[in-house]
């Protein structure tokens, strides 16, 4: 099958375009690098199959990091490039486009953006481009999808580009071509470039930011809780509720397929937050407890990325990030991380060195809980008024921080600085947002659910055996003597190797104090990524370096399990 | 001087880096080759980044970079 390239400079439109053209959705993004590796799809023009790769943006064919690798890589099995470019600032983008060229393989250009020339005063004579380079150069603006059909057809009619420049200086040969074909009429700044340019300055920067993230979890937590009340639990009480009483008749509370099933009653009453069957518990925590928060973190997450605000926060955040030896674009894989681990530890491919890979790693296995994780520690300890949250919030940003710190002092290596272009303020398209954030929920649920269930199947087995009391007798030193917690607790553990939602979930039925929840909450947040973030772990960072994580994992898990127990006591709490 | 000691709202020519290569072409890459006419926007506290603008292209550079970076003050303020 012929191989068609999707190539040019970081946050182009590559993947909106790439979407448009085979049907396949990417998670794109408002910011350079969200592609970190490349992606496939199919493309059927006139009965003949085209391979459609999606490749890593890159400014240069000479790389610099390793997306950009990727990129100089993919294009030896290339038979067609689609070169694709912002029309919004040609003269950058023209630099690859040069370099390009010179490969000798059929090429077509590909002006996206193009809506925003008109309104940002930019004039480009097509016809005249195309002269230069003698091949068919398409104006488009991707994510409406206008434009895109015509390149379809245009297919048949790339060609080797008979442009021909001498020696290096690339630059000078772009400044003669500009000057002949663009135009560019002095306009006034529009509103969203001067709020572009208000929220990255410090002021109103920062208070502008303070007052967004502040929306954002406050929106999180309204629209989430609201969804809960009002559509899961009623959904969970009037339908589910009575089917199920119905099948604890027929199996007869205690049997083994009603302990597997329904788990244990409440006072005779189904129980969907502690009973621990698949149909109770492994239903009503991913569905109920978690989902609804999933939901609307993943709607404001899109929201920002594709305004183009998350670099802007990123930036503002630079200096704070320095902290743990990181920059201000270390902030992103932390923020996505929040959402789930598995696409935060992704993101880690565009740090440029080791350093800043293994930090940022370290800290979001250790120091960053999923979304999922976050809601039932919410659910768990809301009982104990807003208290609870803080003081956990509290613990999990300095634990944070003081494995930042140690981190970046200890690590080998330099801690690079940043070194970023800032997108422009754009739009957010409603179709391509709703069709990220339903990708991201559905993502979700095909990577909880299986976990779920067999988290649920293993309590069950657990308990049946009376394993879980052996374990706990084994552990009890650690986690009654240091830890202050009760035996129980170190099934949640077990548990949590698998899938941390369902192990903080195990903690609901137990009845611990107030000063147990606190621990118990946080030390099921440092000890151990989920299963699914820990395999992702060994390939991103190798067995050797996913080692020493481990290790600084059950370090950290000792000091502040123990640390936290004992100043919670002294405080009496 | 540098783009570090540059006021706000001030412009400059790009005349080339201190350091790296690779840094070195990174930056040209990105379309900032000696010659070119870049304007600073802001400075940010406390060692944050600065943030200039080269075109129509925005870029945020680290605090230390920007100390490299050495450009000719030219007349014109935004």
């Amino acid at each position: 099958m012929k191989k068609l390239l999707l190539m040019g400079n970081p946050n182009v439109g590559k993947s909106a375009l790439f979407s448009r053209l085979t049907g396949v959705h990417v998670v794109a993004a408002n910011y350079p690098g969200s592609t970190v590796e490349y992606t496939s799809g199919h493309l059927k023009r006139d009965g003949e199959y085209w391979e459609v790769i999606d490749v890593p943006g890159t400014y240069t064919l000479e790389p610099t990091c390793k997306a950009e690798e990727v990129a100089v890589k993919m294009l030896d099995q290339g038979d067609l490039i689609v070169n694709v470019l912002d029309a919004t600032n040609l003269e950058r983008n023209l630099n690859l486009s040069l370099q390009l060229v010179k490969k000798r393989i059929p090429m077509i250009m590909v002006l996206n953006f193009w809506d925003e020339t008109a309104h940002k005063g930019i004039h480009i004579n097509l016809e005249q481009l195309q002269q230069v380079f003698n091949i068919p150069i398409l104006p488009t603006t991707a994510v409406s999808g206008e434009g895109v059909k015509h390149l379809v057809d245009m297919i048949p009619h790339a060609r080797t580009s008979s442009f021909d420049y001498s020696g290096k200086d690339r630059w000078n040969e772009i400044g003669k071509i500009i000057s002949h074909i663009q135009v560019l009429e002095h306009k006034h700044h529009t509103f969203g470039e001067i709020l572009g340019e208000a929220s990255i300055k410090p002021f109103p920067g920062i208070p502008l930011a303070v007052v967004v993230l502040f929306a954002c979890f406050l929106a999180i937590w309204w629209v989430g809780d609201s969804i809960k009340t009002w559509i899961v639990d009623p959904l969970f009480g009037s339908l589910l509720d009575p089917l199920l009483t119905d099948l604890s008749h027929i199996l007869g509370a205690g049997s083994f397929l009603h302990n597997l099933l329904l788990g244990g009653l409440r006072n005779g009453a189904i129980d969907f937050e502690g009973g621990f069957g698949i149909l109770t518990t492994g239903l009503y925590v991913p569905f109920a407890i978690v989902l609804p928060y999933i939901i609307t973190f993943y709607i404001v997450l899109s929201v920002l990325e594709d305004t183009g605000y998350l670099p802007r926060l990123g930036i503002l955040l630079d200096r704070a990030m320095h902290t743990v030896g990181l920059h201000g674009m270390g902030f992103i894989p932390m923020l996505l991380a929040l959402g789930c681990n598995v696409p935060g530890v992704m993101a880690l491919r565009t740090m440029e060195n080791e350093k800043a890979r293994f930090i940022c790693a370290t800290l979001m296995a250790i120091a960053v809980p999923c979304w999922g994780q976050l809601a039932v520690i919410i659910a768990l300890l809301s009982g104990s008024g807003p208290w609870g949250i803080s003081v956990y919030a509290v613990s999990m940003v300095l634990i944070w921080l003081g494995l930042g710190m140690i981190l970046k002092r200890g690590v080998k290596g330099e801690s690079l600085e940043i070194f970023i272009e800032i997108p422009p303020y754009r739009f957010p398209y409603p179709r391509v947002l709703l069709k990220k954030i339903w990708m991201r929920v559905v993502h979700f649920l095909k990577e909880a659910l299986p976990f779920v269930f067999l988290g649920i199947i293993i309590v069950n087995l657990l308990y049946l055996s009376r394993v879980i009391y052996i374990l706990g007798d084994i552990a009890a030193p650690v986690f009654t003597t240091l830890f202050g917690l009760p035996r129980e607790t170190v099934g949640a553990v077990i548990v949590g190797l698998l899938r941390k939602d369902v192990a903080v979930g195990m903690l609901l039925p137990l009845g611990l104090s107030f000063k147990q929840l606190i621990v118990a909450s946080v030390m099921l947040t440092v000890y151990f990524p989920c299963m699914a973030t820990f395999l992702l772990l060994i390939k991103e960072l190798g067995l050797k370096r996913m080692l020493k994580a481990v290790l600084i994992m059950l370090a950290t898990f000792l000091v502040t399990g123990t640390g936290l127990n004992a100043l919670l006591s002294l405080l009496h709490w | 001087m540098s783009v570090a000691d540059l006021k706000k709202g001030e412009k400059a020519v790009f005349l080339g880096m201190h350091g790296g290569w690779g840094m070195r072409r990174r930056l040209e890459a990105m379309g900032m080759y000696p010659g070119v006419v870049l304007t600073k926007i802001s400075d940010h506290l406390f060692g944050g980044p600065v943030i200039i603008r080269i075109g129509r292209m925005q870029l945020a550079v680290g605090k230390h970079m920007a100390h490299r970076i050495m450009v000719r003050r030219i007349g014109g303020m935004e």
